[in-house]
């Protein structure tokens, strides 16, 4: 399947509609520290949204308030117009959103097919329907393309690759409505993280789904999302369409942030030239 | 651990994978169900060797007396996997075993029919269990130290209750045969609780749910599972099983509650039965058979040496010198489980 960078389809005519999830106001503070600043962004039905920004910014504190598993300290979330407040991870999973975490939530000791299904396990009365796990693990593994031994294998004999297949394959063979990946990519060797990026562009094809993606690797980001995000120090500072931006206009973004670190630097690094000269 | 009594492999083509992985993978499980498997060989081994060296060892009498040492430890140690698998810790087991029966007889002394006591005593427990869980998982205080100081506070209230002497344990009637006066019903109860046990950990979602707490608290509560309530459930486990086992060993063995029976030593007995069998200390993994081998193994030494006319401080020796040798096996396996993953 092709990537066609710059077309968006699917937001254009759904402009009369109320976003699929949006965000309004949000603010998160622990304690003295404020993670989040006064957050406001909106994704649209089938619409892809890439969130870019540096280590710290604010991305996966903002993950975990639209997924139910931290409160926010001020603001609103609301599903298709309606205001929601989603007291926890489960609550969240009934109204259609699912998460790939960045530590992805995989239980070492569980085998492959059990962390697939992880809190939402096939049962037959009280009992686990292991059979009918497997095969599905099976079949969803097959289906995105990665290669493990068995699906019987605890995870914790699984490669960095590996794992994270089997956390995003965990929330995209669901009927979530809106998924949440943080660096889904993180662990990834090319061929992997490609696999990966082909399956976020054929849901993005079937544009029923509303998807959140953070990324560090801008090109990958600008080729599967329809818009991107920065957050820069808890507030977001550009919300474009793919089409509209580049990779060299974000670069340029995140690194004027810390050539004025540098610029403000005033008489740092004195006592460094001391230390140095006086050897 | 959870996986090797799943069904058999169902309809995976024997594809040959690149072996690397899954030849490693292979060893590990092999290891792991032999960590199994060893306490049950350890077991027929002591068995034979007792049965060869004294031919009273296989006497109805002697096989009674087996099955005293197991049953009470065997009964709290399948609570005990429950938490330890999960993360969690309860000290105060031994003391739950005592209390207990002390509540019921007060009680029934006081008038009240046998059966309701009891079944207050239980529910008793059942409180103790949920106040541990409680305090551990909202005030965030480690289980250690909790159930250190439900230890002594319940030994107390069971001194207070009882007047520090020993009360006689009901024998009349259908309710004290099914609950020890029939002499296997302590043992009936204890296979029991353990196959139901095994087969809740390895077969049910509460099982794997308590799998995942343990391994990954974090991950666990990320994907919607609700880790205190899982906690707080092998508490209330944990207390009850004890409390049952207190009515269950005064009734059948001393024909009285004792407010200082069974104690720490029967709860360190459970513990270090569960570590044996190879239950994981540090939470993730754990097996309710292996710990109920674990106990069988510790109740095989005991009366082995007793018969033999070995000292029971030699007993208490051989006892420590297996849990530190079952710790040594548990860690290793851990460690070597960790690094296959890099592999």
């Amino acid at each position: 399947m092709t990537v066609n960078v710059g077309v968006d389809e699917p937001t254009a005519g759904s402009a009369s509609r109320a976003p699929v999830i949006e965000a309004r106001n949000i603010s998160k503070s622990f304690g003295a520290v404020t993670a989040l600043r006064d957050i406001s962004l909106q994704v649209g039905q089938g619409e892809v949204l890439g969130l870019i920004g540096d280590n710290g910014a604010g991305k996966s504190t903002l993950i975990k308030i639209l997924t139910g598993f931290q409160q926010p300290t001020h603001g609103q979330i609301l599903l298709d117009g309606e205001p929601v407040t989603l007291s926890n991870v489960a609550d969240a999973r009934a109204q259609g959103i699912e998460t790939v975490f960045q530590d992805l939530a995989l239980i070492d000791t569980l085998p492959v097919y059990l962390n697939l299904h992880l809190n939402k396990e096939p049962r037959f009365g009280p009992f686990l329907r292991k059979k009918l796990m497997q095969e599905n693990s099976r079949r969803y593994l097959d289906d995105i393309g990665i290669q493990i031994g068995s699906v019987n294998d605890d995870v914790a004999s699984l490669s960095g690759g590996q794992r994270q297949a089997i956390a995003v394959a965990r929330s995209v063979y669901s009927h979530a409505r809106i998924l949440l990946l943080d660096e889904p990519l993180a662990a990834m060797g090319a061929k992997e993280g490609g696999i990966i990026l082909d399956l976020i562009s054929m849901l993005r094809e079937r544009g029923e789904v509303s998807i959140i993606l953070i990324g560090h690797n801008y090109t990958q980001v600008l080729d599967v999302c329809d818009r991107v995000n920065l957050l820069q120090h808890g507030e977001i500072t550009l919300n474009k369409r793919t089409s509209e931006t580049s990779v060299e206009e974000l670069l340029d973004l995140v690194s004027k942030e810390y050539r004025r670190g540098g610029k403000l630097a005033g008489n740092r690094g004195q006592l460094l030239n001391e230390a140095r000269d006086g050897r | 651990m959870t996986v090797h009594s799943a069904a058999p492999i169902s309809p995976d083509p024997p594809a040959p994978q690149p072996a690397k992985t899954s030849g490693l993978k292979f060893v590990v499980d092999r290891v792991l169900r032999i960590r199994e498997l060893s306490v049950l060989v350890v077991d027929i081994v002591l068995i034979i060797y007792f049965g060869v060296a004294n031919p009273a060892f296989f006497t109805l009498s002697n096989i009674q007396n087996i099955s005293d040492f197991f049953s009470a430890a065997a009964l709290i140690a399948v609570g005990e996997v429950f938490l330890l698998v999960c993360g969690e810790i309860d000290l105060s087991a031994g003391m739950t075993f005592a209390l207990v029966p002390v509540v019921m007889v007060t009680l029934n002394g006081d008038g009240m029919q046998l059966w309701l006591a009891m079944l207050i005593g239980l529910l008793v427990a059942a409180v103790i269990g949920l106040f541990n869980g409680l305090v551990t998982q909202y005030l965030k205080l480690p289980s250690f130290i909790t159930t250190l100081g439900t230890l002594y506070l319940l030994h107390g209230i069971s001194l207070t209750l009882a007047g520090s002497t020993p009360l006689p344990a009901p024998q009349e009637g259908i309710i004290p045969r099914i609950f020890g006066v029939w002499q296997w019903s302590e043992l009936t109860w204890t296979v029991l609780m353990v196959l139901v046990m095994q087969v809740v950990l390895t077969q049910t979602r509460w099982g794997a749910h308590t799998v995942a707490s343990g391994a990954n608290m974090i991950g666990a509560s990320e994907s919607g599972i609700k880790v205190r309530q899982i906690k707080i459930r092998a508490f209330v486990l944990t207390a009850v099983l004890s409390g049952l086992a207190g009515i269950l060993d005064g009734t059948n063995i001393a024909k009285s509650f004792d407010p200082n029976a069974g104690g720490n030593n029967l709860m360190f007995t459970a513990v270090a039965a569960a570590v044996i069998g190879g239950t994981a200390l540090l939470g993730g993994s754990g097996t309710v058979v292996g710990a109920a081998l674990g106990a069988l193994l510790l109740a095989v030494l005991q009366d082995g040496f007793n018969i033999q006319g070995i000292s029971a401080t030699t007993f208490v020796i051989v006892e420590g010198l297996a849990i530190l040798l079952a710790m040594t096996l548990n860690i290793y396996f851990t460690r070597f489980r960790a690094r296959a993953k890099v592999g």
